[in-house]
């Protein structure tokens, strides 16, 4: 603005000269300043980028931290005497288990006395140790009348300090774990009672109050069922709504305000959904509550619009003269919508309902309603069985007082996080596998 | 593809039809507070184990939560047992008769210790629930008035206490553990000054019951496990949580006193220490009979090995109720004696 102003103000040749010399420079430091402008603007990129990725690491970094040491977890040896007048051969279940680690935990310290003390010594190895033993016995019957080695989990607070959470050097009234149980521990250890192995427990079994018993599966299931409602309820409902709407709505308010309609259901909180699931399914159609069907549909609702939204834009980018085509050889328009315009939109129809999945998969709030924030030890065995979902079993488990639900709570996350990652992949590969570009 | 479709909606539709039609349940259900769920699913974990009946399922819906959906009806869709850290009150017993819950039987479990707690890095705190009340009110008295709380710092309400900011993490109102502290702490703490003691019960409670909004009482969340936490973290603030988080995480917090006396299992059992609440579950008696299992939980829930001065419970923080109690306790529920209000 301002070499301009002079330009036109200045008469004289000397003038001129010199203005254009001071134009020059002028001119070379607004490029440089666009230059330094466009390096910053970079660097701000770069910025943002490395402060997203750190922050990703730092998260995924402190869940797997704390979180894997939950893949493994410590055993104890006992020397367990199956006696023989105790167990039904025919019925080995009905044992007192308990009794026999009791009297192996006993008889390998046999100077512990006192009820306060014999109890600390049976709280060594986990609540469930009596239903490894039973498992034992009734595997292999021929253990009946015998002494056999077997090796039991450790409750949650030795399993903590095997792995080192619990401080030796505090004092003992501050400590989870006694003097005396760090003896007994050490002498274990020494006698080479103690190993640890993969903590299968995980990965087959329902939630439990005992850490070192509570696993993931029930949960992982759950949310399979959960899951497998909200796609056969969303995906047909979803397709079949965006093809209407793509190919054979005409124009006109009513379905533009069908269209505002989806896209304003899309953007409603997922909480509301689960009141609606409240109000409906279970007060009014009388469905079961915590179970897998009703978090389904209530879910189904909540993917819904974005599965419509993403099969209108992949129907969109199909390009007409496929559709000219087929019209032109005699195609009814049924047949165009089904033979041509689908299968070329599925890769990202596909895309965009598992991405829809993947958003249902990580919800809880909508599930609080219908009662699947539960506690639940069993794993479900149907659709209609209370269960509860991977999320919702990581919240629970980040509410619990005891200190070894810490990590589990965080493998928990993994898990959950591997299956996000897998169905996103999944998503991915569909897209780069069949997607066509015109 | 086209006919798969259809299909799937179909198999859809027709199985949730058929779930509604079988309402037949063999599973107890529970509902409520979220400070009786730790016992209750431990309960409910063990009577899987041990009985022929299934696991029951226990939900976490808060104490007032859980009576509402207890109280909206009998029938198989409804609730069998709901757990309360408080008392049910006279009007929700009233809701319940209306809508024909009429015979509740109540259970007393034993108790739950309120801890104020702090870093064991932070100076030790000994405090009265006066000097609590003072610290945390909205608004205190000053002379013969009541003016905004002024208090910065712990000092500043009584020499003796240390030269610390005032910083309390709490539970939100929704929580039955708040309700507690209020009834237990604060109001006690109110009565302590004869000019509010005199005031009707509804000034009176305007009083007590208000928690300063100014930035020195934190509302924290419900997750006890996130106060213990910022409090590791920071050691100047203290935290109101459940003893059992107390327990769980004594090699970092230590409780600080209240009246004279420190939050331990011993102090409250023996009820010294004054800051703790009784917790209770109640069973629809119309439901024991037609859902099994529902007299065996019971019993599980009351007897000795559970509930007694060395049952499971206790390892999970229940504080048991005293012996002669705990007797009476167990025969009024195995008799299923109905609550009369």
């Amino acid at each position: 603005m301002t070499d301009r102003g002079l330009q036109q103000h200045s008469g004289a040749e000397a003038v001129m000269h010199g203005s254009a010399d001071k134009r020059a420079n002028e001119e070379a430091a607004r490029v440089r300043r666009r230059y330094r402008s466009e390096a910053r603007f970079k660097a701000y990129g770069i910025a943002a980028i490395v402060v997203a990725i750190s922050m990703l690491i730092l998260l995924v970094g402190s869940i797997i931290s704390t979180g894997w040491s939950a893949f493994y977890q410590y055993e104890i040896a006992l020397d367990v005497t199956f006696e023989g007048s105790e167990i039904d051969a025919n019925n080995p279940r009905t044992a007192n288990y308990n009794g026999f680690i009791k009297s192996a935990l006993r008889s390998q310290f046999p100077d512990v006395s006192g009820r306060k003390e014999k109890r600390k010594l049976y709280g060594l190895v986990s609540n469930g140790a009596d239903l490894q033993a039973m498992q034992v016995v009734v595997d292999e019957p021929v253990k009946i009348g015998k002494t056999v080695r077997i090796w039991v989990l450790a409750s949650d607070d030795i399993d903590s300090l095997l792995k080192g959470y619990i401080d030796r050097d505090l004092p003992e009234e501050d400590r989870r774990v006694k003097d005396t149980e760090l003896e007994w521990i050490d002498q274990l250890k020494s006698d080479g009672r103690i190993r640890w192995s993969m903590n299968t427990v995980f990965w087959k079994s329902g939630d439990s109050r005992e850490p070192e018993l509570a696993g993931f599966w029930g949960a992982i299931v759950g949310s399979f069922f959960t899951l497998l409602v909200t796609l056969a309820l969303s995906f047909p409902v979803g397709v079949l709504a965006a093809i209407y709407l793509e190919e054979f709505a005409p124009k006109n308010r009513w379905t533009d305000f069908v269209e505002v309609n989806i896209n304003n259901l899309a953007a409603v909180p997922s909480i509301v959904f689960g009141l609606l699931g409240l109000a409906v399914f279970l007060n009014f159609f009388g469905l079961p509550r915590s179970a897998p069907l009703v978090g389904g549909i209530v879910l189904s609702l909540m993917t819904l619009p974005t599965i419509i939204i993403a099969s209108r834009a992949a129907l969109k980018a199909v390009p007409p003269s496929i559709r000219e085509a087929a019209l032109g050889v005699g195609a009814s328009k049924h047949q165009v919508v089904t033979h041509h315009v689908l299968p070329l939109a599925m890769p990202g129809i596909l895309t965009g309902t598992i991405i829809g999945m993947a958003q249902a998969l990580g919800e809880t709030a909508p599930l609080l309603m219908i009662g699947m924030v539960a506690f639940i030890v069993n794993v479900p065995g149907g659709i209609t069985d209370p269960s509860t979902v991977m999320p919702v079993q990581i919240y629970l488990w980040a509410d619990s007082p005891e200190r070894a639900f810490v990590a589990r709570t965080s493998a928990g996350i993994m898990a959950l996080l591997g299956f996000l990652v897998l169905m996103n992949a999944l998503a991915v590969i569909l897209r780069k596998r069949f997607e066509r570009r015109w | 593809m086209k006919h798969l479709l259809p299909a799937t909606a179909l198999a859809v539709f027709v199985s949730i039809a058929a779930a509604g039609s079988a309402a037949a349940r063999d599973q107890i259900r529970i509902v409520g507070s979220s400070t009786v769920f730790p016992f209750s699913t431990a309960v409910a974990e063990t009577f899987g184990k041990t009985s022929s009946f299934k696991a029951p399922v226990v939900e976490s819906t808060g104490s007032g939560g859980g009576i509402k959906l207890f109280c909206a009806g009998v029938g198989l869709s409804h609730p069998d047992i709901t757990n309360a850290s408080r008392r049910i009150k006279k009007s929700e017993v009233e809701k319940c008769a209306a809508n024909g819950v009429k015979e509740v039987v109540e259970v007393k479990i034993g108790y739950d210790g309120i801890a104020m707690g702090q870093s064991k890095a932070g100076a030790d705190l000994k405090l009265t629930k006066k000097q609590i009340f003072l610290a945390l009110a909205a608004k205190v008295p000053s002379g013969d008035k009541m003016v905004d709380n002024p208090y910065k710092m712990w000092s500043e309400i009584d020499p003796s206490l240390p030269r610390i900011k005032i910083e309390v993490l709490g539970p939100p109102p929704t929580s039955g553990t708040r309700d507690a502290f209020v009834e237990l702490v604060m109001r006690e703490g109110a009565k302590a000054f004869p000019n509010i003691k005199k005031l009707d019960k509804k000034p009176f409670r305007a009083i007590s019951d208000k928690m300063r909004e100014d930035g020195a009482f934190i509302e924290a969340g419900e997750n006890d496990n996130l106060i213990v936490q910022k409090l590791e973290a920071n050691p100047s603030a203290v935290g109101i949580f459940g003893f059992s988080f107390l327990d769980q995480n004594a090699d970092k917090i230590k409780g600080a006193e209240v009246e004279g006396v420190k939050p331990t299992f011993e102090a409250i059992a023996d009820g010294s220490y004054k800051v703790s609440r009784s917790l209770y579950f109640y069973v629809k008696k119309a439901h024991v009979g037609v859902v099994p299992g529902i007299q065996e939980y019971v019993a599980e829930f009351t007897s000795e090995k559970a509930a007694g001065d060395e049952g499971y419970l206790t390892d999970k923080g229940l504080i048991p109720l005293p012996s002669a109690d705990r007797k009476a306790m167990s025969k009024g529920a195995s008799g299923l004696v109905p609550l009369k209000m």
